[in-house]
């Protein structure tokens, strides 16, 4: 009979931020990666967005290129039935819809996202480089939210404030973002 | 560059942010298995191809995802009118070039 091997239990593996403080600064905009972030991709038909609503605590919203947000978690519009919600404040969207018994689907992707935010005067201009969307204040007001292009990859844009955006690309995408963003900012300020 | 209009996002979208799924309205057999070789070849390689309008699935790929159908005049590249997917083929175009 062979012996019985004592293998070492191994490690926990170290969690690795991407860009985790990267931050870059301009004349007229500012980037820097957010903090992680709790998130859902929640697609659901109409019968259940008043369940989820609730549950969420935060009124899911109907209307194209829109985003509701309540005490620290946002949900943005994304098509007629998918919302990407968003949590800063550290509480498991997913664990609140759990509980839900309606129609959903509901699926955690919080460390597929990384956010980084773009402040400044500059800031439209400097998305602007790579996204072809209006993001004037009258066609992309604060609360506005799409699904749109930078440059080659598909991020997830929000207007937090006039002079403030919040863009959430994939995390294996992050470095050419975060890059891209950098170069426009530079353009930018010229 | 076009401006495109998502009839899902209701208003008018970048191109870059589309796709193109070829032509609209090609409805699938309910019996596939009991189509013949010619039907079956029409049905899956033969597209109109005309020269002027053309009835095409567009899916607005890095916006709201959704497929929808456009008319689109092949000679100017204009779009006429885009409609969701799913409704019928519009009676009536909007300003179409005799």
């Amino acid at each position: 009979m062979a012996k019985a091997i004592k293998i070492a239990a191994p490690a926990p593996a170290e969690r690795r931020a991407a860009l985790a403080g990267q931050e870059l600064s301009a004349a007229g905009v500012t980037l820097a990666v957010l903090p992680p972030a709790e998130r859902i991709s929640l697609r659901a038909p109409d019968a259940s967005i008043a369940a989820l609503s609730k549950a969420l605590g935060v009124t899911l919203p109907r209307k194209p290129k829109t985003s509701a947000s309540r005490a620290g978690r946002t949900a943005l519009w994304l098509g007629p039935d998918e919302w990407l919600v968003i949590d800063e404040a550290e509480k498991d969207p997913l664990a609140d819809c759990a509980k839900v018994t309606v129609l959903h689907s509901a699926v955690g992707i919080s460390h597929r996202n990384v956010a980084i935010s773009v402040t400044g005067p500059a800031a439209a201009t400097t998305i602007n480089s790579g996204c072809p969307q209006d993001l004037s204040l009258g066609a992309f007001p604060v609360g506005a939210a799409s699904r749109t292009i930078l440059g080659k990859v598909e991020i997830v844009l929000l207007r937090t404030a006039a002079d403030t955006f919040r863009v959430e690309c994939w995390r294996s995408f992050s470095d050419y973002v975060f890059t891209f963003l950098s170069e426009a900012a530079g353009d930018a300020a010229a | 560059m076009l401006l495109i209009r998502c009839p899902y996002c209701e208003e008018e979208r970048p191109e870059l942010e589309f796709r193109n799924a070829g032509e609209a309205h090609i409805a699938r057999s309910a019996n596939m298995a009991g189509e013949t070789d010619d039907d079956f070849e029409k049905f899956f390689f033969i597209r109109s191809n005309p020269k002027g309008i053309i009835y095409e699935r567009w899916r607005h790929m890095h916006g709201c995802a959704r497929f929808f159908n456009a008319v689109r005049d092949t000679v100017s590249d204009k779009f006429l009118m885009t409609y969701k997917a799913g409704e019928p083929k519009p009676a009536k175009l909007p300003g179409a070039a005799k």
